[in-house]
């Protein structure tokens, strides 16, 4: 198979992680069977959505090479990064995928000049040979944020906003041209205000930049807002995925139908009717033998709770789901 | 809507400050600068607006813990208690601490944290009830808890665990029932939702709002998210640098919001169905320590005009439900003072 005009291949990964007591030892299929693949001549917006405990996180870590899979195979532009060896090679892999995180806060260490991460960045990977030449690059990636050199020069992260901090470290991310970025969550700690002009930068870097965006997120409001396909996660496997018009404008799986309602739009004409059931535990619905929906879906069967679906293609999207049978 | 609702709470031209020096240079941060609102008796008030406008130093206030380097610089902030208003800014810490969970409760930011990671959760109950209601004995304690849990639809199951095995949103959940057991009559909220996941985040939103239906008693609830008051709130009040530029009815806020930042705030969440360019609020707040005169809107609003940079705009009554500061609404001069 060639798999070279992919930019990420990725067929039945799976994650196990092992959880619990030594007495009482459960296994956390954090990534179950999953497969995905982005196409490497036009870059795209891929959400991976889900609720807490979903395996989002696990799976953009095994994508930045962070985490090994249990199983699978995943190919970064035709390369398998698990047997990615010598330093050469990782610095190229990690300056094509480049990871933005949750809280902008981690990115940036208190007691250092938020320049000096930017400076380190393109020095250490070659992005510039003399010093003259980063100022140049550094103004030129902080005004595709929405920043300048100026605003920036000689300051600590205190004195930024959650937001700024965030448009930073995505100025940060971008310095070494990276082909795919993964963003783990990248607003959920703005403030509801600020947020769409953050996600506006992703839309820009892939409108403008061509580069592939790998977008998490528990809210589809803003996932529609900026994404052409998405997956939505639960419990470690893609119960739903295809364009995100298709599944978030009609969505079939009973939980995408649960995360779409839950989302709180700004306008009193939806009113939450019947109450919601919110798992326990985590590891309850880990380790369920069926669908791991099946204790919270209203529209449950006997066969859900004892096999977990298999893949059904309907209406351009794949599911997860014995009403699609 | 009901008529002439009864105030629980009434904040008069509140003014808490945090005051710093460093350098020789003394900086005062104008967190909440001449605030004046109600909170009536069975409702849940809404307080929004963007990080930093002095939401969670206005709790702090209003619950009366005033530590240095906030102090007060002016106002009253008085409750009804036994049918009498008293401005709590002039009680003892004796008689704070008196008032503290059985009239008003507070759900910090963050709180999920505050549960102790090694000990069981009903322990963490059992701690609870010896530092504020000694006077109950376990026995009575332990079938108080399991009913209350049982009301709020929480598996018993929970007060045998370790709150590292639960899940974010139960150990939220669990929280909120820890603030809410002794049935104080105010309740204030912290972002209760901030950081949580939207299922969970509509559980706990549809949690809070079972417990005050129930008890009819009074929920404050912050958060930044307007959709999140569009859900809960029955009255919202519109945060901005340290002062409150809108407060109304949630239908009248969201149908008919007035404050050219309120309709910023609303417009910029986006929506299934609609890939419609949308832009944040442009620009960023004043910092509270330096002012401009005027209003304090000025330098992002779209509508500005001259007296905006000169005189501040107070807050003015459009009509019975509705309050707003600005002067597209009120003119200047012709203020009119209900
Ligand atoms: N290193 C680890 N060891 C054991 N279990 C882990 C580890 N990392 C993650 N898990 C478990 O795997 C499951 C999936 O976690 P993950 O962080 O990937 O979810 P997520 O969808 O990113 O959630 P969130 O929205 O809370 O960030 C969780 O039950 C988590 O506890
Ligand atoms: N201990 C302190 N000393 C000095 N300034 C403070 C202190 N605590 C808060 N402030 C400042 O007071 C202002 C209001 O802070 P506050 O925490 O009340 O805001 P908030 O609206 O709750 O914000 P958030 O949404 O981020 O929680 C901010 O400018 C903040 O920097
Ligand atoms: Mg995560
Ligand atoms: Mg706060």
């Amino acid at each position: 198979m060639n798999h070279n005009n992919k930019l990420l291949f990725i067929k039945n990964l799976t994650k196990i992680f092992s959880a619990g007591s030594f007495l009482f030892k459960s296994n956390i299929v954090a990534v179950n069977n999953v497969s995905l693949e982005l196409n490497a001549q036009r870059a795209e917006i891929f959400t991976l959505a889900g609720e807490s405990g979903s395996g989002k996180t696990t799976l953009a870590r095994i994508i930045l090479g962070l985490v090994r899979p249990t199983s699978g195979t995943i190919l970064y532009k035709g390369r398998d990064i698990t047997q990615i060896k010598s330093a050469k090679d990782w610095k190229w892999f990690t300056r094509e995928v480049q990871p933005i995180s949750q809280n902008p806060f981690d990115t940036f260490s208190p007691l250092n000049k938020v320049e000096t991460y930017l400076y380190d960045t393109a020095i250490n990977y070659n992005i510039v040979t003399n010093k003259s030449e980063v100022y140049n690059i550094l103004d030129e990636k902080l005004k595709a944020v929405g920043l300048s050199w100026d605003e920036v020069r000689g300051k600590y992260p205190n004195e930024f906003s959650g937001g700024q901090l965030q448009r930073l470290s995505i100025a940060r991310a971008i310095i070494t041209n990276p082909s795919l970025i993964v963003a783990d969550e990248p607003v959920s700690m703005i403030d509801a205000s600020l947020r769409m002009s953050i996600v506006n930068l992703f839309k820009n870097l892939k409108e403008q930049f061509n580069v592939s965006v790998i977008y998490i997120t528990h809210d589809l409001a803003t996932a529609y807002y900026i994404s052409d396909r998405i997956a939505i996660m639960l419990r470690g496997s893609i119960v739903e995925s295809g364009p995100v018009e298709k599944v978030l404008n009609a969505p079939l799986h009973p939980y995408t139908k649960l995360l779409k309602q839950s989302i709180p739009e700004p306008t009193i004409d939806v009113q939450w009717e019947e109450e919601i059931q919110l798992s326990v535990t985590e590891i309850k619905e880990f380790t369920a033998s069926g669908c791991k929906f099946a204790a919270r879906c209203p529209y449950v069967m006997e066969t859900c709770k004892t096999k977990e679906p298999e893949e059904t293609f309907v209406d351009e999207r794949a599911v997860r789901c014995y009403l699609y049978k | 809507m009901r008529s002439n609702p009864l105030s629980i709470v009434k904040v008069e031209e509140l003014k808490a400050y945090y005051v710093s020096e460093s350098y020789g240079i003394n900086s005062v941060v104008k967190a909440v600068d001449d605030v004046s609102f109600e909170i009536y008796e069975d409702e849940i008030l809404g307080i929004a607006g963007e990080s930093g406008c002095g939401k969670t130093t206005l709790l702090k206030t209003l619950l009366g813990t005033i530590k240095p380097p906030l102090s007060i610089f002016g106002g009253r902030i008085f409750y009804r208690i036994e049918d009498e208003y008293r401005d709590i800014l002039s009680f003892r810490e004796g008689e704070l601490r008196d008032i503290r969970w059985k009239i008003v409760s507070y759900i910090p930011q963050g709180s999920m944290s505050v549960l102790n990671p090694v000990r069981k959760i009903k322990d963490t109950f059992l701690d609870f009830m010896e530092a504020h209601r000694p006077d109950i004995s376990k026995s009575e304690f332990d079938s108080l808890v399991k009913n209350y849990l049982g009301a709020l639809g929480l598996p018993t199951e929970v007060l045998d665990s370790y709150p590292h095995q639960l899940s974010g949103g139960m150990r939220q959940r669990v929280t909120i029932a820890l603030s809410t057991i002794f049935k104080p009559k105010i309740v204030l909220a912290d972002e209760p939702t901030t950081a949580l996941d939207v299922v969970v985040q509509r559980g706990i939103l549809q949690l809070l709002r079972k417990i005050q239906r129930e008890e009819k008693n009074t929920l404050v609830v912050v958060s930044h998210d307007m959709g999140v008051h569009a859900r809960i709130s029955d009255r919202v009040g519109i945060m901005y640098a340290g002062k409150i530029i809108e407060i109304g009815n949630t239908e009248e806020i969201y149908t008919n919001p007035l404050h050219p930042y309120t309709r910023y705030l609303i417009s910029s969440l986006p929506k299934i169905g609609d890939k419609a360019y949308r832009t944040g609020v442009p620009g960023s707040p004043p910092s509270l320590s330096n002012l401009p005169a005027g209003c304090r809107f000025q330098d992002r609003c779209p509508e500005i005009k001259d007296i905006c940079r000169e005189e501040e705009p107070s807050l003015v009554e459009v009509n019975d439900n509705h309050k707003v500061a600005c002067f597209l609404v009120s003119k200047g001069e012709e203020n009119y003072e209900s």
